[in-house]
């Protein structure tokens, strides 16, 4: 495991290909709850959760289950399964552990079901990490890595974007352009602003 | 007669997915670097959507309501496998330009949503219809937005090179130019309604 | 008796307005502009000309569109906007690059977001960065400076390729091809003195920014540690022009001094990874762009506490 693909894995999901600026994963989310910043932070924070044992549950599922019985085009239809039922017992754990997490965080969980950055990452995964040349500890690590970076790039922007657009509930938009459409040009500059770090080399 | 017909255009117009309820973006945003693909996509989003509402609707009596959601899920992906399987085979360059956009169909908020909010309360029917015309609105977005993306950032449309002494504005294939299109676009759409309304 | 007037804050009025402030930069941009014009020749003028007008008539129809009186044109902030565009490109570009760069630089940079004061994205970077994205080519015809033999640049001094050596001397002066404002330190250092003196601008953005590019390319700037050429990193490119006009501007930068540092240092840790790691030659514009969008909420996490309030 080369010092290289570890960090161009973390600048990569964090910066360079950022699932939200960049691949368009997990929009829905961003534009909907990017309006204040604590919400932003707990949705954040429960979507690093989610995608980063998602990461790790789809690999094993993957590597145990689908590539040694050749039946890859489960993918799907086992991966959202998968996803689904963890975070419907993720929801159920905390309504029972602690009342207080589950009003803050327990309204995001079910959203995050279909949030496209999940299942994106479980995809992406298996295509970028179930190579020739690729050892299972390495397919392993990089995969959790990558999860876990996906939900740090997601945080970075919804961060980004909730202070901004909590400046912004005090400017003289035009009518026509609040809300949606100007977060989707504020999210282009962002967008802009981080292809600075296109091409690094590592 | 014309209940039913309203409910194939709203998916069009007044409730289009893409531009009025904002749903679906990962995939528009995405693939609409050129024509060709966002059409490919509109299609096969389309026909997922078709056939999760069908089957959805036709079920929609026999599901228990707390494992709804994972039983609509199934559904969706099996359709989703279909195409995605489908296209793999028979439209391999397609598959490949949608990538990761092809599964991700099953998590697209149009096709959940649509099951979620009329597929399970209505008939077959009116279900096959909102089907069609969320997918056509849907796929009418999409050509839009690849069409701008596509004329203005690549001088191309469909392949063929249209505007020839121009030197495209790149930025319009890259991803900041989706967002900026599709914020200019639903921007310009709520002005222009907002002006017929006052009209 | 004489009627008491009674009205909101502000009471204590002060000798700078908005108009002052925008109007002294642009004298403090002067020298660099003379210098830039006087190292390529007249007919970069064109580019300055072009994108202050472009800049000047996309305000005045966007504020006529809004009903808010043209008028406002003048209080100088458009032209800043357009002068400093200018200063980004290089010096002979086609006609239209500096005005479709001058409309977006004010459409999306700035009255989108509800004019002046409003913005969060510095607006000359805005369409700085959207001409360099959009028309690579176009961007990065250089030019060398006119008493070159050759008129045709092959790269700036930072450009992997770039195989002529420069000295301090010539990076300092602007002896080398590359943006039009950005070339002459000297000329630009004389407008950041300005500035300093009427107090428009304070050192801790400047010297936060200018010392950690300094600092990293140092440490990291060639094989082995502690080699690197900090002083040709700093000379060369566009670190002064942005270190002192771009990034300490008002609206797009934090509020409090601690904010201001944390945003200069972010500026140059990002500046200086581009340059050493990054495909683009030049960092300056993106990192800016990328510290401008995490201004808000530096200054959230900045806010100085409030008077008055007891402690829970």
């Amino acid at each position: 495991m080369d010092l290289a693909m570890f960090l161009s894995v973390i600048i990569g999901a964090i910066f360079i290909n950022n699932f939200i600026l960049s691949k368009f994963l997990g929009l829905c989310s961003f534009i909907g709850i990017s309006k204040e910043t604590k919400p932003a932070l707990y949705m954040g924070v429960s979507v690093t959760f989610v995608t980063t044992c998602a990461s790790i549950i789809t690999w094993a599922i993957y590597n145990f289950i689908l590539v040694p019985f050749h039946i890859e085009y489960l993918r799907t239809i086992s991966f959202i399964l998968v996803i689904a039922s963890f975070v419907q017992f993720v929801e159920i754990f905390i309504k029972k552990f602690s009342q207080a997490l589950y009003r803050t965080l327990g309204i995001y969980l079910p959203l995050i079901t279909v949030n496209c950055a999940v299942f994106g990452v479980a995809v992406l995964n298996s295509e970028m990490f179930f190579k020739r040349g690729i050892n299972t500890l390495t397919s392993f690590t990089m995969s959790a890595l990558q999860g876990f970076c996906v939900g740090l790039g997601y945080i970075l922007v919804m961060l980004f974007m909730s202070g901004i657009r909590e400046r912004l509930e005090l400017c003289d938009i035009p009518k026509s352009f609040k809300d949606a459409p100007i977060a989707f040009i504020i999210a282009s500059l962002m967008s802009m602003a981080f292809m600075g770090f296109s091409g690094f080399r590592f | 007669m014309k209940k039913l017909f309203k409910e194939f255009f709203k998916g069009i117009g007044s409730e289009n997915p893409t531009f009025r309820l904002v749903l679906g973006l990962c995939p528009t945003l995405a693939v609409s670097t050129s024509v060709i693909n966002g059409f490919g996509m509109g299609i096969a989003a389309t026909f997922v959507l078709l056939g999760s509402n069908i089957i959805i609707s036709l079920v929609r009596k026999s599901i228990p309501d707390q494992i709804r959601i994972p039983c609509f899920i199934v559904i969706i992906a099996t359709f989703v496998t279909i195409v995605e399987l489908a296209m793999k085979a028979y439209a391999p360059e397609l598959s490949k330009a949608l990538g990761i956009f092809v599964p991700l169909i099953v998590v697209n908020c149009i096709v959940l949503g649509r099951a979620e909010a009329f597929a399970c309360r209505e008939g077959v029917f009116a279900s096959m219809l909102d089907a069609l015309g969320m997918g056509t609105g849907f796929t009418l977005a999409l050509l839009l937005i690849s069409a701008i993306r596509e004329l203005l950032g690549n001088g191309t449309l469909l392949g063929f090179l249209i505007l020839k002494s121009f030197d495209p504005v790149l930025y319009l294939v890259l991803a900041p130019g989706a967002l900026l299109v599709i914020g200019l676009l639903i921007g310009g759409i709520n002005f222009l309604s907002s002006k017929r309304r006052s009209a | 008796m004489n009627k008491l007037t009674v009205s909101p804050s502000p009471h204590i009025k002060s000798s700078q307005t908005t108009k002052k402030i925008m109007w002294t930069v642009v004298i403090s941009l002067i020298p660099a502009g003379i210098a830039g014009v006087y190292i390529f020749g007249i007919s970069s003028l064109n580019v300055i000309a072009l994108s202050i007008l472009s800049c000047i008539f996309t305000e005045a129809l966007v504020l006529k569109f809004r009903n808010k009186g043209p008028k406002a044109v003048l209080d100088g902030s458009a032209i800043l906007t357009g002068l400093l565009l200018a200063y980004n490109l290089p010096p002979q570009t086609p006609f239209w690059i500096p005005i479709v760069g001058g409309m977006v630089s004010i459409v999306l940079g700035k009255q989108i977001f509800g004019g002046l004061g409003q913005n969060i994205f510095n607006p000359a970077l805005v369409g700085r960065a959207f001409l360099q994205i959009s028309w690579p080519v176009y961007m990065t015809a250089w030019k060398n400076p006119r008493w070159w033999p050759d008129a045709i640049s092959s790269a700036t001094p930072l450009a992997k390729e770039a195989v002529t050596n420069f000295s301090y001397m010539d990076l300092f002066l602007g002896n080398r091809p590359g943006s039009l404002g950005e070339i002459c330190v000297i000329a630009l250092l004389i407008g950041a003195l300005f500035l300093l003196v009427t107090k428009i601008i304070s050192l801790h953005i400047p010297l936060s920014y200018i010392g950690t590019v300094g600092i990293i390319t140092w440490v990291f700037g060639k094989e082995g540690f502690f080699k690197g050429d900090f002083i040709f990193n700093i000379l060369a490119g566009g670190i002064i022009l942005g270190a002192f006009f771009m990034a300490t501007d008002y609206v797009t930068s934090p509020l409090t001094k601690k904010g201001k540092i944390v945003f200069g240092i972010g500026c140059g840790i990002l500046t200086a990874i581009i340059r050493l790691r990054g495909s683009y030659p030049e960092g300056v514009c993106y990192s800016i762009l990328f510290m401008n969008a995490a201004v808000p909420i530096i200054d959230r996490f900045t806010k100085t506490k409030k008077y008055g309030l007891i402690k829970k």
